[in-house]
């Protein structure tokens, strides 16, 4: 049985470790898996997302549109922007905060992440929104958004790796000195999913 | 070692002894994934006439299998470690997006037994490789495709003159594209330029082709060009490698001198213009037979997709998802209709083409459907084949319109191709995407909602980034003056967006410098200005410059010194004084160079210093001839953060212009308030300077 799962936000926000942490525990427990990165110019805080897919089955690195099991936003538009790619009843796990680009700023356009919400709430029947700058606020942190936001989406149970299985992919790929710092934060997620 | 018996039986008499080796060997490589070498006693037994059959009993079998390990690897990095795995000597490139990591990752793993550098340009990556491969040395060079324009002057004729050594011209494609000026296809240059190409569809693939690649280079004396897509470049895999004592060992002849063979001149060129094209047809032949190139599929069909690269990939899928929404095979044997089945063919060697097999997969078909990106290649190809051959059949693709032309294919446009050759309109109506456009979700139906208006979210010059303050010196310098402002290659053609406005050109690798010159003739009454960043200008920029002191121009260049080649991901380059085989070396200083050059005007100023800036700009911009200022001030990528600036709310008058002048990612307004979003703020400073009441505090301070 196959697994897709997207990521997507802005550049610089981190989806990038959160991809390879998903990818490094899939691997682990000897499943094949493929993803594909946005790299290169979007980075600079454009649109990024990342395609994962686990287990046999796949043969394009890109998920095909209504074929994601569980989406993880990092921002709510971009949430938004990505929904096509989610299948009828798959799972959205999206931060709350909305990142202003220089556009909308320059525009005096409104962007509220709110509106972006209100049409996640309308359209999708599994939804988790994580006020991560609260546990970031907590935790003394403003870089552990990734970290988070993927305890939240491994708490939803459609992903099949466990949270231990991520703590294991975060001890061996993340730098020992931030390792503390992540595992509050992937806890804090975690329960922040369950309430 | 590892040895096993196997008996086989088989059932005619008639057998000849090669198909009876070929059986084997299928068997041995069904039971072991990977060998690198078989030994194989056997005997025939035949039995009585009416029995008809022969036992065939096999004695011993030695099977030497590779040691491997499993990676989670991107498909540069299988390049990479494929490259390594052929016992590659020298390797060299300049960095570009999708090619980068394939040179970093070679000199990540890197024990010291092997040449890495990040050359000064692509031209010269290829030359320094073409020598090692002369001198015997397996050699690969990596660029993007836009750099093979840069390195075809000295390819053209490195096709004709040959190699000794195993040498792969690696080359990333960028469909879309994503990151580039172009979407030109390598397929197609290397049929111009006369060499094998090589084209992975997957990561997995890419790992074992470039290590036929350079084997292929080595039997045929040619370098071999190995293409490969951001798809490919960028998709990450787990993938079985080899263990690293089961890397080839290429011992290094050393250069002969043989100026029959080593020197081109027309008479050289005439006969070896001959001898390459007696030779691509027995190419073709080999690397038609390679398992790159292979076709599935029902011998009934009548309908067939040819495809190559990512898009064999997609194709799998859309028939997949097909196969499953329809309740067909598409690519089994039984037919639940005229349609319901297909045959596909892959094409992993585009160059030379694989004609027999191209022939076979167009026996039985009526139509053909080609799936591929950038030029259609494949098609041309495939309408050659069947006009030579006078085969009554109908291709389509890009040519006749029913494939887009540009951009990138995927799933969903394969799939929506697949239906409208096959007349399932029904099923591609269903769920047709326009690629491009915001439509909304018809999958997810929970209620009935009006998407809101996204927010646009182009790439931006970071928060912190130098060029940001560079960019504004020159535009407050500039204020009410004629100027053009000449663009290049790197994270400063960003400069072009509002409200910096201030990029105006972008051709390519060190235009800018010289199409300043050109503006300057023929609009006398305009300050010409050419922004190049570090790493360009070592790549290009130099010639240029000579250009304009030589000609008389009258100009102002503009070095955007940041320390680093940024926009690809931080490589060193002549200037940072470090070198990809972990030597810190003297940096080559630009101001000497451009006082070499002539320049009496030169000029460094820090931008984030903003006021020396402008002043700068404005006293150079007066003077007559070439002048340079040279803004040096590192990418926050390699530099440390200053303390965070912040908005005194009480002083703040809201009047915005900091958003306004700058358009900083991490000055954004918030329920009414303009606010600095700390986790995006460097420090710079910048918004301090442009605060008309001094309500920014924090960041750098001036020194």
């Amino acid at each position: 049985m196959s697994k897709s799962v997207i990521l997507c936000g802005v550049g610089g926000q981190g989806t990038v470790l959160a991809s390879k942490l998903i990818s490094y525990a899939a691997m682990a427990k000897g499943e094949a898996v493929r993803s594909a990165e946005t790299i290169g110019m979007a980075q600079r805080g454009g649109s990024v997302t990342s395609h994962i897919r686990i287990g046999e089955g796949a043969f394009s690195p890109l998920i095909p549109k209504g074929k994601a099991d569980v989406m993880i936003a990092f921002e709510p538009a971009e949430a938004v922007r990505n929904l096509d790619y989610l299948k009828e009843d798959g799972v959205v796990v999206v931060s709350k905060k909305a990142v202003k680009p220089v556009t909308a700023s320059l525009a005096a356009k409104v962007y509220e992440g709110q509106d972006m919400l209100d049409y996640l709430e309308k359209k999708v029947q599994r939804l988790v929104i994580v006020d991560g700058q609260q546990i970031m606020d907590e935790l003394g942190s403003s870089k552990v958004l990734n970290v988070i936001l993927l305890g939240a989406a491994i708490a939803c149970n459609e992903i099949d790796i466990s949270v231990e299985e991520i703590r294991q992919a975060i001890k061996e790929k993340v730098p020992e000195r931030f390792y503390e710092l992540n595992l509050r934060a992937l806890d804090a997620g975690c329960q922040l999913a369950i309430k | 070692m590892v040895e096993k018996s196997i008996h086989i039986r088989f059932k005619s008499k008639r057998i000849l002894l090669h198909s009876v080796v070929e059986f084997i060997y299928g068997v041995v490589i069904q039971n072991a994934e990977w060998y690198t070498e078989i030994v194989c006693d056997f005997a025939f037994c035949v039995y009585g006439i009416e029995q008809e059959s022969i036992y065939l009993v096999i004695h011993r079998i030695e099977i030497k299998v590779s040691k491997m390990h499993k990676e989670f690897l991107m498909g540069n990095e299988a390049i990479a470690l494929g490259a390594m795995a052929a016992g590659v000597n020298v390797v060299s490139g300049y960095p570009g997006t999708p090619s980068t990591e394939v040179l970093e990752a070679i000199a990540k793993r890197n024990d010291g037994s092997t040449y890495v550098e990040w050359s000064v340009n692509e031209k010269a990556g290829l030359e320094v490789a073409a020598a090692a491969a002369y001198s015997g040395a397996r050699s690969i060079v990596t660029m993007k495709q836009v750099g093979l324009n840069v390195a075809s002057d000295p390819l053209m004729s490195l096709a004709y003159v040959g190699v000794k050594g195993g040498m792969v011209v690696m080359v990333a494609d960028d469909p879309g594209p994503i990151s580039s000026q172009t979407e030109q296809d390598t397929r197609t240059f290397g049929q111009f330029a006369k060499l094998p190409v090589f084209d992975p569809s997957s990561a997995a693939e890419a790992y074992e082709m470039i290590q036929t690649a350079f084997e292929v280079s080595e039997k045929h004396h040619t370098p071999v060009i190995f293409r490969s897509t951001t798809r490919v470049c960028h998709a990450y895999a787990s993938l079985e490698v080899k263990d690293k004592e089961e890397y080839y060992n290429n011992e290094i002849e050393g250069f002969e001198k043989d100026s029959s063979r080593w020197v081109i001149f027309p008479r050289l060129s005439f006969r070896r213009h001959g001898e390459i094209e007696e030779t691509l047809p027995q190419i073709a032949d080999e690397l038609g037979a390679l398992a790159y190139n292979k076709m599935e599929g029902s011998k009934a069909a009548t309908v067939g997709i040819a495809c190559g690269g990512i898009s064999y990939a997609y194709v799998k899928e859309a028939l997949a998802i097909l196969n499953e929404e329809l309740g067909w095979n598409f690519l089994g044997e039984e037919t639940a209709g005229r349609y319901s089945v297909c045959r596909l063919l892959k094409v992993g060697t585009p160059h030379p083409f694989p004609e027999e097999q191209a022939l076979s997969f167009m026996d039985g078909l009526e139509q053909i459907l080609v799936v591929e990106e950038l030029d259609p290649y494949i098609e041309r190809m495939l309408l050659q084949t069947a006009g030579k051959h006078q085969r009554a059949i109908a291709i389509h693709g890009k040519m006749d319109g029913s494939v887009k032309t540009a951009g990138e294919n995927t799933v969903e446009s394969v799939k929506t191709n697949i239906c409208e050759l096959l007349h399932l309109q029904s099923v591609c109506d269903k769920d047709r995407v326009e690629s491009g456009s915001q439509v909304e979700s018809n999958v997810l139906s929970k209620e009935n909602a009006t998407m809101p208006e996204l927010p646009v979210r182009p790439p931006v010059l970071c928060a912190g980034c130098p060029h940001r303050a560079s960019f504004y010196a020159v535009k407050r310098a500039m204020a009410g003056r004629k100027a053009v402002f000449c663009g290049d290659i790197g994270c400063y053609t960003l400069g072009n967006a509002m409200p910096l406005d201030m990029v105006d050109t972008c051709l390519c690798m060190g235009a800018g410098i010289t199409m300043a010159q050109g503006f300057g003739v023929v609009e006398k009454d305009t300050t010409c200005f050419a922004f190049v960043g570090d790493s360009t200008f070592f790549a290009s920029g130099m010639t240029g410059v000579v250009n304009a002191v030589y000609n008389q121009h009258d100009m102002v260049l503009v070095v955007l010194d940041n320390s680093t080649t940024a926009m690809t991901g931080h490589q060193p380059h002549p200037g940072t004084g470090k070198t990809m085989m972990g030597d810190i070396v003297n940096k080559v200083s630009i101001v000497k160079i451009l006082e070499a050059m002539g320049l009496t005007e030169v000029r460094m100023v820090n931008p984030l210093d903003l006021e020396d800036a402008i002043a700068a700009v404005k006293e150079v911009a007066d003077k007559p001839g070439v002048k340079a200022i040279i803004f040096k001030s590192p990418c926050i990528a390699v530099s440390k953060p200053e303390s965070q600036c912040s908005v005194n709310t009480d002083t703040c008058i809201n009047c915005k212009k900091c958003i306004r002048e700058l358009g900083c990612p991490a000055i954004t307004v918030e329920d009414g308030k303009v606010v600095i979003e700390p986790s995006l703020c460097f420090g710079c400073g910048i918004c301090k300077s442009v605060c008309p009441v001094h309500a920014i505090e924090g960041g750098r301070s001036h020194e």
